[in-house]
């Protein structure tokens, strides 16, 4: 049978609430305009759109948009004028290049909120919001946490990495991985040399990164893998290969014996059948279920398909998500309204969907680390879990109170976030239904802003506490009304899933 | 990701074990026998057993206290009989007992033989100490001192020399109640979660006040308030995509639970800080804090560990004032949080630690501080603790660049408060075998 679970959704079917799915999926939704000029395009054209974003013109990101020099190491004279200190036991001048290092990790700490600032805003701001996706999705995948590596350049140089292959080459990702500082360090492999292998790179990257816990290999592959990662570490912001550190020797990977380095380790791991399937289950997870009740046939098999595809475009994302966004099973019922938003997914949805003012990108930035997804910052190598794990009682609360905060400035209890004042002029977001035949009463409202902020009507007694909270308020639209009917349909528990 | 230090570690601790002897490491892990007595001293045990999971001991309760910014061990504990101490402080050192002045308070003499006090301010401590529920582990440290704050301090919450992966209470919880998180088990206070509460599943609760642990909407009209009540304190149906009501949608039915969960913890808590309590307790924040756990605890919830902290320990410039104004928050609010808990009949099922990322250099330095250093004390209270000073004082004269080399490595304190209170697999948990220190009453 000719694939027929990636059957491609019949073009007349793309309408509204589709193109809302979609944007919510590849994106961080929009305004119902956004929605409307998306679903006008149709199914073929919306998904190139989103996809092909390299045609559109956006924010390049510049080495040079951060400092790479705060941290950088110890230059000749230094390390000459260090070693006789050590030598003479000289405190003073010890003490003073202890200082100085302490200075300077006290800026760099300045520079990754900086930098965490800067992509929160760029997330926020971008045309082409699918890059931002797969960046964090790679973020989350090869993850790699600023505070045990303490050098913001590293990882702002990382995310340039995941940017430049979001939706391109996943081979590319593997083989850039292996060489990126900020892994090399996360994953102590500036540490393997020949005489004192050091593995955690060499697991991680078939664990985690490609194959899949437990997939093929095996402890004897993973001891061999860390010998051709030996000598695989970097100097300043470059990465180098240190040939005297480096095992030349021969190596048995999955069965096959060669003098094999850290490229053709990554040509033999990828030469697994099952990486295909292990990246499109994540991407599966990512973009169309977190499976949270475990995995249905039909899911199973959609992915088996996605992989085919995968295996077939020689590890191209791209053609892997236009299969993704384009097929029936993607606007499946089941599939809608049914994923738990991440944190960043939360915050930015508010402000694209909404236009709320952003307010403080600091207090987005927080946020969302209260929230469970502190950016740059993953928990451990294994990224963040997702779907229900980003709930619980006092993460509920934060993002219903995030959105309040968007909503009207005001901060739960009044005390450590900032407050900007900036009035938020929610009217614009009634244009379609005030102008619109649809009729302008209490409940045309009320539904109309709860199909355009759902995409799922709410069970029927709380559409009637909405309708009476306005009733209650006169029954009229004013600014004030409105964001009061906000406040509450952002608190609703169908609010947190997309 | 342990590859890097397992090995070597393991090997410390052996040497460590080796040198320490009987006297506070134990071979065999012998519970506590004080079981007993702490079920007498629940107020309601049905409610402990009824909540009961498996591997899980309902009715003890952890409360961390972190000292943010690195506390100055040796002018908490002050050891007046070293000569050293006296040459490398001139401007900071706490006078030994007896020979305080005007203004410069002497050291409260706790071991006279070793020559060894406590800062003047720590006298409620003393108190505790007196009363025989409280303690201090010297010297406690870890291989390679990290002298950066951030970095320490993972090293401390994970419990892993390298500061890389999870939490070693999320990791505790992880262990212990695998696939079913409860979602009040871990309570911290402070704005976002402390690495060491997070674990690969299990994500604790956070706020900084009970009055923030709510929806803000309620604050900006009455009439909002009623109507985020009316929708999230019932469960009702989940409505299904196609909008049938009785259609099951999973995601919705959890979402709408946890906002209904959330709501009664959100009650509850508050409704138990508005109760008056039962001791006198100093204002400040540490002392806030911990007031608020003792309400929680008082009102039995099913938390089994309870995390807050107090910063403002980094004192590398004008010490003196600075740092006793921090000792005397810290030994008031621990002498509170245990006379409420006493009062309330708890203070057998609690067990309350403090640590700090590092301690200071021995050294003072050019601006009337110290700068970052590496071994210092932890204090533990609860009727449970083995009283007194436990462990060795590090040395004065053998110091390393220095600083002073630790007696005890941290996580054999952590391995005892996993296996012998928490009743859990403390080497699983640390990635590691630990000795677990002798700091419990046997």
């Amino acid at each position: 049978m000719p694939e027929p679970s990636l059957k491609p959704l019949r073009p007349d079917r793309f309408g509204f609430a589709e193109a809302q799915h979609l944007l919510q999926r590849a994106g961080f939704g929009g305004t119902p305009q956004q929605i409307q000029a998306l679903a006008e395009l149709g199914l073929d054209r919306a998904v190139e759109f989103i996809v092909d974003y390299q045609r559109i013109g956006r924010e390049p990101v510049p080495a040079d948009a951060f400092d790479r020099d705060i941290m950088r190491p110890a230059d000749a004279e230094e390390r000459t004028e260090l070693r006789q200190a050590r030598a003479r036991g000289d405190e003073a001048v010890l003490e003073a290049f202890r200082m100085e290092r302490q200075r300077r990790q006290q800026l760099d700490r300045q520079q990754f909120a900086a930098l965490q600032r800067w992509w929160m805003k760029r997330i926020i701001e971008t045309p082409a919001p699918l890059e931002e996706k797969m960046t964090l999705f790679w973020h989350g995948h090869f993850a790699t946490a600023y505070r045990p590596i303490e050098d913001s350049y590293h990882l702002f140089m990382q995310n340039r990495l995941f940017r430049e292959h979001a939706v391109g080459s996943f081979r590319s990702l593997v083989h850039g991985i292996i060489r990126d500082p900020a892994m090399l360090a996360y994953l102590n492999n500036n540490q393997n040399n020949r005489r004192r292998p050091n593995e955690n790179l060499a697991r991680e990257l078939m664990e985690l990164f490609t194959l899949g816990e437990g997939n093929v290999y095996t402890e004897q592959d993973i001891r061999e893998a860390a010998r051709a990662l030996t000598g695989y570490t970097f100097d300043d912001d470059d990465f180098i290969f240190r040939e005297g550190q480096h095992d030349s020797g021969e190596k048995t990977l999955f069965g096959r014996r060669g003098q094999w380095n850290g490229a053709d380790l990554v040509e033999l791991i990828l030469s697994n059948a099952v990486v295909a399937e292990f990246i499109c289950s994540k991407l599966y997870r990512y973009f169309v279920s977190d499976a949270a009740e475990g995995w249905s046939r039909d899911a199973r098999s959609f992915v088996q398909r996605l992989a085919g595809r995968f295996r077939d475009a020689k590890f191209e994302i791209a053609p892997v998500l236009k299969a993704i966004f384009r097929s029936e099973h993607f606007y499946d019922g089941v599939n809608r309204a049914a994923q738990i938003k991440s944190p960043v997914q939360l915050a930015v949805q508010l402000v694209r969907q909404l236009h709320t003012p952003v307010r403080s990108l600091d207090t987005l930035v927080q946020a969302c680390a209260m929230m469970g997804q502190d950016l740059f910052q993953p928990p451990s190598v294994k990224g963040w879990d997702g779907g229900r794990a980003w709930i619980n009682t006092s993460t509920l609360f934060v993002r219903q109170n995030l959105a309040v905060y968007l909503l009207t400035g005001r901060r739960p209890g009044g005390t450590a976030w900032e407050r900007d004042g900036a009035e938020f002029d929610a009217m614009p977001l009634l244009d379609p239904v005030l102008r619109g035949t649809a009729g302008s009463g209490t409940q045309d409202v009320c539904a109309y802003l709860l199909r355009t902020l759902l995409g799922r009507p709410p069970a029927d007694p709380r559409l009637r506490q909405v309708e009476a909270f306005v009733d209650a308020c006169g029954g009229r639209f004013d600014n004030q009304v409105l964001i009061g009917v906000l406040t509450l349909i952002t608190a609703l528990p169908e609010y947190q899933l997309c | 990701m342990h590859d890097t230090t397992g090995h070597a570690d393991r090997q410390y601790s052996r040497r460590i074990f080796l040198q320490q002897g009987l006297t506070f490491f134990s071979l065999t892990a012998t519970a506590p026998l004080f079981i007993d007595r702490t079920a007498l001293a629940i107020a309601g045990p049905m409610s402990s057993l009824l909540s009961s999971r498996p591997g899980v001991p309902e009715d003890r309760v952890l409360v961390v206290v972190q000292l943010g910014g690195g506390n100055d061990g040796l002018n908490t504990v002050i050891p007046f009989g070293a000569p050293e101490y006296y040459r490398m402080r001139p401007g900071l050192a706490i006078p030994e007992p007896g020979r305080g002045g005007a203004g410069n308070a002497a050291a409260l003499a706790i071991d006279q033989s070793r020559g060894l006090g406590l800062h003047p301010n720590m006298a409620p401590f003393k108190e505790l100490m007196d009363d025989g529920v409280a303690s201090i582990v010297q010297g406690v440290g870890y291989p390679n001192p990290n002298r950066s704050h951030f970095a320490s301090m993972d090293i401390w919450h994970t419990a892993d020399t390298s500061g890389r992966g999870v939490g070693w209470l999320g990791r505790y919880f992880d262990n212990c109640c695998a696939g079913a998180p409860d979602p009040d088990a871990a309570i911290s206070i402070g704005r976002t979660a402390p690495l060491a509460m997070i674990g690969q599943t299990q994500q604790p609760v956070s706020f900084e006040t009970a009055e923030l642990f709510r929806w803000a909407g309620a604050e900006l009209d009455p009439r909002l308030a009623g109507t985020y009540d009316g929708i999230t304190r019932h469960e009702m149906p989940a409505t299904g995509a196609a909008g049938a009501p009785d259609a099951i949608d999973p995601q919705l039915a959890f979402l709408t639970r946890t906002t209904l969960d959330a709501q009664i913890s959100s009650d509850r808590i508050r409704a138990a800080v508005a109760k008056r309590p039962l001791a006198e307790w100093p204002r400040g924040a540490l002392a806030d804090q911990l007031r608020l756990v003792s309400a929680m605890i008082r009102d039995g919830l099913a938390t089994r560990v309870y995390y807050v902290s107090l910063g403002g320990f980094d004192t590398h410039a004008n010490q003196t004032g600075q740092h006793a104004n921090l000792l005397g928050q810290l030994a008031t609010s621990l002498r509170a949080f245990h006379r409420e808990l006493r009062a309330q009949g708890n203070s057998g099922r609690v067990l309350t630690m403090v640590f700090s990322e590092f301690g200071r250099r021995v050294a003072q330095n050019a601006s009337g501080g110290t700068d970052h250093g590496t071994a210092a004390p932890m204090y533990l209270v609860g009727d449970m603790v083995r009283p007194g000073l436990l462990g060795t004082h590090p040395s004065m004269s053998g110091l390393e660049q220095g600083d002073l080399v630790h007696t005890v490595d941290f996580r054999h304190v952590y391995a005892s408060v996993l296996a012998h209170w928490m009743k859990a697999d403390a080497a699983k948990v640390l990635g590691g075998r630990f000795e677990p220190a002798q700091i419990l009453r046997a």
